[in-house]
């Protein structure tokens, strides 16, 4: 099943679709990772996850819990090193946004952004702080405490310090996961923005929906094992998602596949 | 690193409940723990009556003064002491249970010592209510009279000595203000050598006077051999102390040692539990350790910050205490630095191992309160406590924690305290370098 999700990798017109909209084709990807394995003892993580993706493409990481999406994350952050495999991008290439926000809440926004601008040591650190404060729209709150925002706005902190160092890679783990739907869909307008502007982001989510309307490539992993590379479209047509017998939805699509292959 | 530190620095400017609680607290504690060190447990009440008139408290023994005064504050050693106007006054208080003795020294016990022929008595009078402190009033009444006495026999022996060598060398003496000249038996003897030359060897009066010279000779030897006799007797038993293990310091200075102690070892366990545990609780370490800041750099900059801040405010603390409460030399800065520096340095690499193993500021908190309390009282457990192996299994925990040693260090430091200094600052050097590696290791699978 691995070959085949190598071989959806090598043909995603997702991936094609985000080269072309963002305008940055190029012949080698943005992020390429390399037979990733990670073992906790007995038990393992991941099995020779590879897969890569191109510039401004948006990848959406699938499946169950325990899946190992949140461990091949961490790999590709630098939090951890893999047992084998590689990563062609080093992690500090590479923004990382956890699930949950990772600010200090009693410092403000711009001084949560200034702290981790200079422990980056992005040039202009003011500079990058006024520009991201811009960004991402929270001029009007960078006096206040993190710990007093509300939890969109957390996440947009979040957010903007994993992208103060301009990385052209943002990891995102369940980005969405604590807010509600209005806040939902204004942070994937800002994220989409960033896809937009050629920036590759690599997500992890539960929901698959969000996958599907957002991403332009889905990796679908499960007990540590990648089942699939390619569009959400093309998941959903491997379980007959155009016949009349097929799953109502995306969501019913992914069920389906993943009680196809056993899980 | 910096950065690091400012942003640690910042966020305790912005709790002042916290940081208040971090610095009162243990303060507060320290000092109850030092005074209650420093007071020995329910200090019992004593009346006194003293009826010997104010005029003839000081009178002659042997001819020399003495001041029966002088031999009350011994009394006042270790027990309250309230002086009662009367004999009845004295007894009521007992009778009462305001006191657990009374001690009524009659008028004439003045007088009977100066003259010698009668022995004065002291009267004692007990209240057995609290059978327990009574048998320690009685004992202590008892040496503290054993101590008066042995003062008394040793001026009845001075005077004595004194006596003896003007008998044996010659003097004078003063008697009803006219001197009077001694001649002593060996210018005796020598006067009799001198006679005893003029005179025909056999004659009778050579022969008796040979019988006297032999007496003056024999008199000089054994009356020399007399006096070491008498020293003798009023001590018989001479008492050598030495010292082979423990502390020699008084309660009152080691209580300072122990409330600086155990001050800054909550503090910056504490505060190095709290601030490593603080970047888990805000979700930051994994951001931090992904290229920002290695893991050994964060431990180091905790360990760091907590030392200072512990070192501050123990010195703040030690400050006030010679401020307001006992006289310290602040000559002995150079000992108290490396003491606090090296003890402050060794519990924050506590704090930091213990931080590891929480996620939250409070479990962290609240694990290192649970494990600093028990150890501080068990280095405070006196080996007379408990049996021998249970005090060599307490020794071998306080080994592997920094608060004996510290308090070993700062004992040294602040009192003079007899031992080596470089013994208990290695002590904690090593202690602080095996807790930054355990920290480390620990850190692998904090995120």
């Amino acid at each position: 099943m691995a070959d085949a999700a190598h071989d959806a990798t090598a043909s995603s017109p997702a991936a094609d679709a985000a080269a072309s909209r963002s305008g940055a084709r190029k012949a080698e990807p943005a992020l390429r990772v390399e037979g990733l394995v990670k073992r906790y003892g007995d038990r393992v993580a991941l099995r020779e996850v590879g897969f890569s993706a191109a510039a401004g493409e948006l990848v959406a990481l699938i499946g169950p819990n325990g899946a190992g999406k949140t461990t091949m994350l961490s790999i590709l952050a630098g939090i951890q090193p893999p047992d084998a495999g590689g990563v062609s991008r080093d992690p500090r290439e590479i923004g990382w946004v956890p699930q949950q926000p990772a600010v200090y809440g009693k410092l403000s926004v711009a001084e949560n952004l200034r702290l981790f601008a200079r422990l980056e040591k992005v040039p202009d650190p003011d500079a990058t702080v006024a520009a991201m404060l811009v960004q991402t729209g929270l001029e009007e709150r960078a006096g206040d405490e993190v710990g007093r925002l509300s939890g969109g706005n957390q996440q947009r902190v979040n957010i903007a310090v994993g992208l103060l160092a301009a990385p052209p890679v943002l990891l995102l783990d369940e980005p969405s996961s604590s807010l509600d739907p209005r806040q939902r869909e204004r942070l994937w307008e800002f994220i989409s923005a960033l896809a937009a502007g050629g920036t590759t982001v690599v997500y992890s989510t539960h929901n698959v929906q969000e996958a599907e309307r957002y991403a332009d490539r889905v990796l679908v992993l499960a007990d540590g094992e990648l089942l699939f590379d390619g569009s959400p479209a093309a998941l959903a047509a491997t379980v007959g998602g155009a016949d009349a017998a097929g799953p109502r939805d995306f969501e019913s699509a992914f069920v389906r596949f993943l009680h196809e292959h056993g899980h | 690193m910096r950065w690091l530190l400012l942003k640690d620095l910042q966020i305790l400017r912005r709790s002042p409940l916290l940081v208040a609680l971090l610095v009162i607290y243990p303060v507060v504690l320290a000092l109850l723990i030092g005074s209650a060190l420093s007071r020995s447990p329910g200090e019992p009440t004593l009346a006194l009556y003293n009826g010997v008139p104010k005029q003839e408290r000081t009178f002659d023994v042997a001819g020399s003064s003495v001041n029966a005064d002088e031999f009350l504050p011994e009394l006042s050693r270790s027990v309250d002491v309230v002086e009662a106007d009367s004999r009845e006054q004295a007894l009521r208080m007992v009778r009462d249970g305001e006191a657990l003795a009374a001690v009524l020294l009659p008028p004439d016990i003045a007088r009977r010592l100066a003259t010698g022929r009668d022995q004065p008595t002291i009267e004692i009078a007990y209240n057995s209510e609290d059978p327990v402190k009574q048998q320690a009033v009685e004992s202590l009444i008892r040496a503290r009279i054993a101590d008066a006495n042995r003062a008394l026999a040793r001026k009845y022996e001075q005077t004595t000595v004194r006596y003896i060598e003007m008998l044996r060398d010659g003097g004078s003496i003063s008697i009803l203000g006219n001197d009077v000249s001694i001649l002593g038996l060996k210018t005796s003897q020598r006067l009799i050598e001198g006679v005893m030359a003029t005179l025909p060897r056999g004659s009778p009066s050579y022969t008796a006077l040979a019988q006297v010279d032999r007496f003056a000779r024999l008199a000089i030897e054994n009356l020399g051999l007399s006096t070491q006799v008498l020293r003798s007797v009023g001590e018989p038993i001479a008492v050598r102390q030495t010292l082979l293990g423990g502390r020699r310091t008084p309660l009152d200075r080691y209580a300072i040692a122990v409330a600086l102690t155990v001050s800054l070892m909550f503090l910056t366990v504490l505060l190095a539990s709290g601030l490593l545990a603080l970047e888990r609780e805000e979700h930051a370490f994994s951001r931090l350790v992904r290229g920002l800041v290695s893991r050994l750099g964060l431990l180091l900059a905790k360990t760091g910050l907590a030392a200072v801040c512990g070192v501050v405010v123990t010195l703040l603390l030690l400050a006030a205490l010679g401020l307001f409460w006992v006289d310290l030399d602040a000559a002995r800065l150079p000992w108290w630095l490396p003491a606090l520096a090296l003890g402050a340095v060794a519990f924050a690499a506590l704090g930091v191992a213990i931080g590891t193993l929480a996620r939250e500021v409070r479990s962290a908190s609240l694990l290192a309160f649970t494990l600093a309390l028990p150890v501080a009282f068990l280095a405070l457990v006196p080996s007379s406590a408990v049996s021998g192996w249970a005090y060599d299994a307490i020794r071998a925990v306080c080994a592997v924690f920094p608060f004996k040693a510290t308090l070993t260090a700062l004992d040294i430091a602040v009192n003079d305290a007899p031992g080596s200094f470089a013994g208990p600052l290695l002590h904690l050097a090593a202690l602080a370098v095996a807790y930054t590696a355990i920290a480390r290791v620990a850190l692998r699978r904090f995120a």
